[in-house]
């Protein structure tokens, strides 16, 4: 009955996140405070990474089969992205560019300060 | 409960992933070729998206503890967090705002829609915490998930190159810079020239995630 031991805890901090956010009114995901519990929970030593690990790592690794279903929600959404395809490419190739160089020149002024 | 839906995104994924390990190139990307079959197939069979949903919905659920899960590699990649605190705090800091705003700006300028903007702003973080953030702010959250997958697929083509080509040598630099800038997938492409460089990446993109998702809903606000 191992790896129910990693699911059950996983799902209930997933469930906990949630409900904190529901309950908090916060406008945060469930899942991503879930994922802090579950963190904090790991570095305070009240979850061994044993309990966890190996179903964790199972749900990580495959993710990107998950991204399918939402993905396809894509189809409902036709008229409006042919008619706004403009806004969503040139924010999305400028960003990327902007993002990456942002953070590249942040990080590398902060160590060439250091050295 | 028709099966028809997660049987169909089972065998289509597999299919492009057999695809995509004999072919390694982002045009061969696996989840963005099924979601366009898929798509394509419902619009010429017909078939709506809401009995499509009916099990595929189970899939999507999963997304849900696998970000939880995300907390193992960031747990065990504490001591490295511990080693960079402060490049990994600054970088993200600063160019995860940078991504939300230039996504932003650029989309307002450009006439986007309210609803399209919102679906853009948190495209720079892995999708499942993009997916729950454009449902949160009002985004349409099927939207968000292929653009995120599409800069994703940007990094994963021309991070390195594009770094080359702004004189971006330290290791550091450029595994943070490409995690925050295109998540996962950038993370796969730079994990294979610098193993160093994509550990950073990948904790970067759960970190940066985990940032957006506090923020990105607050920003929004006085925007």
């Amino acid at each position: 009955m191992r790896p129910y031991r990693g699911l059950a805890i996983i799902f209930g901090f997933y469930a906990l996140g949630e409900f904190t956010s529901l309950a908090l009114d916060l406008p945060v995901p469930g899942s991503v405070l879930g994922m802090l519990f579950l963190l904090a929970a790991l570095l305070s030593g009240a979850v061994r990474l044993e309990w966890v690990e190996g179903e964790a790592e199972l749900l990580v690794r495959n993710m990107s089969v998950m991204f399918i279903p939402p993905g396809v929600g894509i189809v409902t959404y036709g008229a409006l992205i042919t008619s706004q395809a403009v806004p969503i490419v040139g924010a999305l190739v400028i960003s990327f560019l902007v993002t990456l160089l942002v953070t590249a020149k942040t990080v590398e002024i902060l160590r060439r300060g250091r050295k | 409960m028709n099966p028809y839906g997660i049987t169909l995104t089972l065998v289509v994924f597999y299919l492009f992933s057999e695809l995509h390990a004999r072919r390694k190139a982002f045009y061969t990307n696996p989840v963005l070729l099924s979601i366009a079959t898929i798509t394509g197939l419902l619009t010429l069979g017909g078939f709506s998206y809401e009995s499509y949903m009916e099990s595929a919905v189970f899939l999507k659920f999963l997304l849900g503890p696998a970000v939880v899960s995300l907390a193992v590699p960031v747990y065990k990649g504490r001591d490295t967090i511990k080693a960079y605190a402060r490049e990994i705090a600054l970088g993200i800091a600063v160019g995860g705002t940078a991504a939300i705003l230039s996504a932003f700006y650029i989309a307002e300028l450009l006439g986007g829609g309210r609803e399209v903007v919102l679906s853009i702003a948190p495209k720079s973080v892995t999708t499942a915490i993009a997916i729950g953030v454009s449902e949160e702010i009002g985004g349409i959250p099927a939207l968000t998930a292929v653009l995120v997958i599409l800069t994703g697929l940007l990094g994963n083509a021309f991070a390195p190159e594009l770094l080359n080509l702004f004189g971006v040598r330290d290791r550091i630099a450029r595994g943070l810079a490409t995690g925050v800038s295109s998540h996962g997938l950038g993370t796969a492409r730079i994990i294979t020239e610098d193993e160093l460089a994509g550990g950073i990446s990948g904790l970067a993109m759960a970190l940066n995630g985990v940032f957006t998702a506090l923020v990105l809903p607050y920003l929004i606000e006085v925007l």
